[in-house]
C-alpha cells in the first residue's frame, strides 16, 4: 500500500478539524472492508485515513418509539443486526445486514460504509429508502440532514462534500401494520454482490389486504439504488391479490434501466425485478398474516 | 512517515511494536510478530485466509490497519490450544482429515472457533454461513463441517 498518516480522533470535532484542515484526500475509515481494498489497488489515494470508531456519536446505536432507530456510521453489521429492535421492527435491515459479504466483513462493515461506498447494490440501502432514512452529515459549517434515497449521485458517488462526515442513519419507526423485506439475487449462496435486489415496505389496513403505504427500492438496476414509485401507486389503496402484483412487478421493471455486465445482462435484471417484486411482496404479506 | 506506536494483545500475551501507518494487521502479525500461521490469500476480504479473532469475532486481518488494533485482542492460529495441546477443532480436523494443502485452515478455524464460542449447538446451516468467508480449493468443505460438528458434539458433552 502507499503511504498515508493515521489519525483515530475521539470526538467529532477532532475528527472534522483533520477533514476540513489536512492537506490532500482525507478517507473516513470504518470497517475499511471496502477502502483498504480501494487503497491497495490504487484506486483511492488518501494522504490521510481517519479512523471513526473512537468516536463514541459513531458508535451509537439506539432505538426509541419517539427518535427511531439512531445507527452510528461506524457500527459494524453484526452489531445492528444483533440489536432486538431490529430484528423486531426493521427486518429488511435485519436480513440486508447478514448478507453483506462473510461472517468476518459483517463483523468490520457497517452499515454507514455501505452507504458512503455508494455503490449500485449495497444490500443495506433499499431497505433504509423503504423506511425513509436519513443521513445526518457534518462539518465545520453545521449540521444537514439528507434523505438518503437523495444521497446518491452515481456509482460510487453521493452528495457529501470532501470536509463533511457522515454521523449517522435515522429510521423512523415503520408505519402500523406493515412489513418490510429485502431479497436480492446472487448466482450462489454467500459471498456474492447482488445482481438485483428489492426492497419493499407494505402497510395494510388492519385485518384486510388493503395497502395503505408501499414503497419499493431496487438495487443493481440502476446508476444509484431507485425507488420504482409507480409500481409503488399501483398498489396504494387496493387490495393486493395476484393479479396486482403481477401489475405491480412488471411496472417495478419499468422503473429499472440496468447494464449487462459480468454479474448479467440487462434483460436478466430486469426479469429478476420482476421476480424478486414478486417474491418480496409476497414476502411482506406473510409477516403481516395474509399470505396469498 | 513516523511510526505509530502499537500496544495490543496478541494471545493473551501484551506486546508493544512500531508499525507503519499503512501497515495491514496481516503485515504485522507476520512480519512482526512472526506469527506466520495467518495466511495472505487474496489480500481483499474474500478468501478468509487471514482470518484471526478481534475481541473473540473473526475478521479479515488483510482488511484492517495494525494501528487499529491498538488496545485491542487478537488471537491467530497460533494462540489456539494450549502449550503442547491441540485445540479441540484442531484435532477433529485432523481426526477427519479436513485438510490438504493447508493453506485455508488457519483461517477456517478461527472462523470455527468463533462460532463455537458464542453457538455450543450450531446447525450445519450455521456452520457454513460462519465458515462461508473461508475458501478452500482442496476439500471440497465437507469434511471440514463435519470436523465442525464433532468438535461441537464433543465440547457440548464435555461441558466446555
Amino acid at each position: 500500500m502507499h503511504s498515508f498518516s493515521y489519525v483515530a480522533p475521539k470526538s467529532v470535532d477532532e475528527a472534522l478539524k483533520v477533514l476540513s484542515q489536512s492537506e490532500g484526500l482525507v478517507k473516513p475509515l470504518v470497517g475499511g472492508t471496502d477502502l483498504i481494498d480501494q487503497i491497495k489497488q490504487n484506486r483511492k489515494n488518501p494522504s490521510v485515513v481517519l479512523d471513526t470508531k473512537h468516536i463514541p456519536e459513531m458508535m451509537r446505536l439506539e432505538y426509541s418509539v419517539q427518535d427511531g432507530l439512531h445507527i452510528g456510521a461506524a457500527v459494524p453489521c453484526t452489531d445492528t443486526a444483533a440489536h432486538p429492535q431490529v430484528a423486531k421492527l426493521f427486518t429488511a435491515l435485519y436480513e440486508s445486514c447478514q448478507l453483506i459479504g462473510s461472517t468476518q466483513i459483517q463483523n468490520r462493515a457497517s452499515v454507514g460504509g455501505n452507504i458512503c461506498n455508494a455503490a449500485p447494490s449495497a444490500d443495506t440501502v433499499p431497505g433504509l429508502i423503504c423506511y425513509s432514512a436519513w443521513e445526518v452529515l457534518l462539518s465545520p459549517r453545521g449540521r444537514r440532514e439528507v434523505l438518503l434515497e437523495e444521497f446518491f449521485k452515481g456509482p460510487g458517488e453521493h452528495r457529501m462534500d470532501q470536509d463533511e462526515l457522515l454521523l449517522e442513519t435515522v429510521v423512523p419507526p415503520p408505519p402500523p401494520n406493515s412489513s418490510c423485506h429485502y431479497l436480492r439475487f446472487i448466482p450462489r449462496n454467500e459471498m456474492d454482490i447482488a445482481v438485483a435486489g428489492v426492497a419493499i415496505l407494505l402497510a395494510l389496513k388492519p385485518n384486510t389486504r388493503i395497502c395503505t403505504q408501499a414503497r419499493i427500492s431496487l438495487a443493481s438496476v440502476a446508476p444509484t439504488p431507485i425507488r420504482a414509485t409507480d409500481a409503488e401507486k399501483s398498489l396504494e389503496g387496493k387490495e393486493i391479490t395476484e393479479d396486482l402484483i403481477i401489475e405491480a412487478s412488471e411496472r417495478a421493471v419499468e422503473s429499472a434501466s440496468p447494464i449487462s455486465d459480468v454479474r448479467g445482462s440487462a434483460a436478466y435484471r430486469k426479469q429478476l425485478v420482476k421476480v424478486l417484486t414478486r417474491r418480496t411482496i409476497k414476502a411482506c404479506m406473510e409477516s403481516l398474516g395474509q399470505a396469498l | 512517515m513516523p511510526k505509530i506506536h502499537l500496544s495490543c494483545t496478541v494471545n493473551e500475551e501484551p506486546r508493544e511494536i512500531l508499525v507503519q501507518p499503512w501497515q495491514t494487521l496481516l503485515e504485522a502479525l507476520r512480519d512482526e510478530f512472526g506469527l506466520t500461521g495467518t495466511k495472505e490469500g487474496c489480500g481483499n476480504g474474500n478468501c478468509g485466509a487471514c482470518t484471526v479473532l478481534l475481541n473473540g469475532r473473526a475478521i479479515n486481518s488483510c482488511c484492517m490497519l495494525a494501528a487499529e488494533a491498538e488496545g485491542q485482542e487478537i488471537v491467530t492460529v497460533e494462540g489456539l490450544g494450549q502449550n503442547e495441546r491441540l485445540d479441540p477443532l484442531q484435532e477433529q480436523f485432523i481426526e477427519f482429515s479436513a485438510l490438504q494443502c493447508g493453506f485455508c485452515t488457519p483461517g477456517i478455524l478461527m472462523s470455527a472457533r468463533a462460532l463455537l464460542n458464542k453457538n455450543k449447538t450450531p446447525t450445519e446451516h450455521e456452520i457454513r454461513l460462519a465458515i462461508a468467508g473461508n475458501l478452500c480449493r482442496c476439500t471440497g468443505y465437507d469434511k471440514i463441517v463435519r470436523a465442525i460438528q464433532a468438535t461441537a458434539e464433543k465440547e457440548a458433552h464435555s461441558g466446555d
